[in-house]
């Protein structure tokens, strides 16, 4: 009996437009969450391929937390333009003007993004929010569906998961609630770097090797800003690095790195001895439940 | 170099030392990075890292010391990749087993070498069974506290073979391990010289992953409608079989029939596709299809049936009942039924497995599950509050 199996990166590339094209067929209003990073720039990708020729029938939602590396700003703005696609905002800033948020102690505005994402999807009334969550990333994640409802309030109840089985997947939900949904569950950092290289994505520049003024905090290398850095017991230095992730800037560590192509970046990934977040994300590091109390909250 | 990857799950009683196997596995393997253990060392009580503490993510499961969902693992040797459902095994989230064994294609059913065969070692091969699981694993712990005598490790073996044979398992293979010494995990131990089989990080090395045949009856449930100027192209996973340019297809319900005009595999025009491809079709007629139908092609044509038999294992905490209105949804299409019989049972409760029989609104065409474990499978969905109630395996075979 002749067989075929598909390469490892075709089968969770067919898994996750799959799971588009359900979200496409089942849902009214989705959206996809859309930072800059390398994740949701694949995300946006695999959605380009899983409805060519025709357009991709979602718009994008950023979250901007005012404190973001223009590379990145730039980056978005042309790709939305590029491909005729829809783009929201949801400004941390606005919130922090208006007096309803308030900056915190040590700057980093991560945990404030949750509450003008939230009312964003309520005000939209989007009922589909696909993110790049991967389940390697962080082990509360590990515990995600690849549908997850969330409640009016955009809250994740680990306990009050839906079982789901094969690749069924169950987007029900109550006017009011929303489903979050992640495409690249399946996916390690290390795939989705092997995707953008087989697929030649375009990348912001910051994630490949380049000098930059930087300064230390907390053990991690940050980007000397107006956001609010360095303190004055805090020296800038221009050292040569580059970024595994894309976040905030007061909470998104770039770390030493002479990694200036695909390739490079790849090897260095495959011996790295930490994991992306534990590397590069400040925010992770505030308690053991860190992610999955904000994720509880209705953070992606 | 190419590797490919294994889909398995893990299965065990409360305490058989379930999640200490995985951390061990993903420890020895050398797939957990300096920092993730630093932060379990830092959360450990004991002297040394816990290693169960590396898959417990949530707060509840590290207060209470127990596993309450599924965690997907992902780890690598030079050999494969595995993707690894972590479920839990208490009986209240026997469900949780059930979602991790649907797509593993290799269940780990632990036993605690001292207590040997329990109830929920009989669930979880009744499960393995019933998803059609392709491999088991018996992988009996805790060695260690049994003196890694043999006499113990081989009684074991052998009453698990009676009740594999029972249920229909087509076959298992017995490992003695320690998770917490690490015997036999990841490097083969010393301390039990009488055993000859591979360690279990081996045998998962080892064991052959299922490829989709390709002569397997074609299976393409619609997806969703992509419209480009006039052209309609259908979009999908092939969920078995392959499809050509020039094939006559079937559509389902309808029955009408067209021919495959052209195949794209994301965007890139294709003369064929196999599953599991995402792809998009375009026929050489102007045809109703939309989300829900199947496209089908060559012998085997499915059964087009408004009654359904099939093996379930529910879900949900409300109870089934013999006369329940509920959803159905089978591939891409949802569709009202009522619940006709519980093979004489009056309820079924969360965890239970039964037979059941049920009548839908509108036909469907359905294969064994037995033979398509994506085309044979369906869920049953709460229409009240969109829950899911129940896990559906079709068999036709069943006296009706």
């Amino acid at each position: 009996m002749s067989a075929f199996a598909l390469s490892h990166l075709d089968a969770l590339e067919s898994e996750a437009v799959h799971i588009f094209r359900e979200v496409a067929g089942e849902f009214e209003r989705p959206v996809i969450l859309f930072s800059g990073g390398k994740d949701s720039i694949v995300i946006l990708h695999l959605a380009l391929k899983a409805f060519a020729p025709a357009t991709v029938p979602f718009s994008l939602l950023h979250v901007d937390t005012g404190h973001n590396f223009p590379e990145v700003l730039d980056y978005r703005d042309r790709v939305v333009a590029a491909h005729g696609l829809r783009l929201h905002v949801a400004s941390v800033q606005d919130y922090i003007d208006r007096g309803v948020l308030r900056e915190r102690p040590d700057g980093t505005r991560n945990p404030l993004q949750t509450l003008p994402l939230t009312e964003k999807i309520q005000a939209e009334r989007f009922d589909a929010v696909f993110g790049g969550g991967r389940r390697d990333e962080e082990k509360a994640r590990a515990k995600e569906r690849v549908f997850s409802l969330r409640d009016e309030f955009s809250q994740w109840d680990p306990r009050r998961q839906r079982p789901e089985l094969w690749n069924l997947y169950n987007g029900r939900h109550a006017p009011g609630e929303h489903v979050r949904v992640f495409p690249l569950s399946n996916w390690t950092e290390l795939d989705v770097w092997q995707y953008i290289a087989r697929e030649d994505v375009e990348l912001p520049a910051i994630y490949f090797a380049h000098h930059r003024e930087v300064f230390q905090r907390n053990g991690m290398w940050l980007t000397a800003g107006d956001w609010g850095g360095p303190r004055d017991t805090e020296t800038v230095e221009k050292r040569q690095v580059r970024y595994r992730t894309v976040g905030d800037m007061s909470c998104t560590g770039a770390v030493d790195s002479d990694a200036d192509t695909i390739e490079k970046v790849i090897a260095e990934i495959a011996a790295s001895r930490l994991t992306e977040r534990g590397a590069t994300r400040a925010d992770d590091k505030l308690s053991e439940a860190a992610m999955e109390d904000r994720k509880r909250e209705g953070y992606f | 170099m190419t590797t490919d990857t294994l889909r398995l799950a893990t299965a065990g009683s409360v305490d058989d030392g379930k999640s200490t196997l995985v951390g061990r596995l993903l420890h020895d393997s050398k797939s957990i990075l300096t920092d993730q253990l630093e932060a379990v060392t830092r959360a450990s009580r004991g002297d040394g890292p816990d290693l169960a503490l590396l898959t417990d993510g949530l707060r509840a499961e590290r207060e209470q010391g127990i596993t309450i969902d599924v965690a997907y693992r992902y780890f690598a040797t030079p050999r494969r990749r595995f993707i690894l459902a972590d479920t839990p095994g208490h009986v209240q989230y026997t469900r949780n087993m059930v979602t991790g064994a649907s797509t593993a294609e290799l269940t780990v059913i632990l036993v605690d070498a001292r207590n040997g065969i329990v109830e929920q070692t009989r669930r979880h091969a009744a499960i393995a069974a019933l998803l059609r699981v392709p491999h088991i694993v018996l992988a009996v712990n805790k060695m260690d506290l049994t003196g890694y005598q043999q006499p113990v490790f081989e009684h074991i073996a052998e009453d698990f073979a009676g009740h594999a044979a029972e249920l229909g398992l087509p076959g298992f293979t017995p490992i003695p391990v320690s998770a917490l010494a690490g015997d036999n995990v990841v490097e083969r131990s010393t301390r039990m010289a009488w055993y000859e089989g591979p360690a279990l990080l081996e045998f998962l090395e080892s064991v052959p992953v299922t490829t989709a045949p390709a002569d397997a009856p074609a299976r393409f449930p619609v997806q969703y409608v992509i419209r480009h100027g006039e052209v309609r192209h259908y979009a999908g996973q092939l969920a078995s079989g392959s499809l050509c340019v020039g094939d006559r297809v079937t559509i389902h319900p309808t029955g009408e029939t067209s021919e495959i005009a052209g195949i794209d595999v994301l965007g890139t025009p294709a003369d064929r596709a196999h599953a599991p491809q995402s792809v998009s079709l375009r026929l050489a007629d102007q045809r109703d299809v939309s989300r829900g139908d199947m496209i089908t092609a060559g012998v085997g044509v499915p059964a087009l049936t408004q009654d359904v038999r099939a093996a379930v294992c529910h879900l949900a905490d409300r109870p089934l009942r013999a006369g329940d209105r509920v959803l159905l949804r089978h591939t891409t299409r949802t569709v009202k039924a009522i619940v006709k019989d519980l093979a004489g049972a009056t309820e079924l409760t969360a965890n239970d497995l039964a037979r059941v029989t049920l009548r839908t609104a509108e036909p469907l065409p359905l294969d064994d599950y037995a033979v398509s474990r994506r085309t044979g499978a369906f869920i049953l969905i709460d229409p009240a509050d969109g829950a899911t109630l129940t896990a559906g395996m079709v068999d036709l075979s069943s006296p009706g």
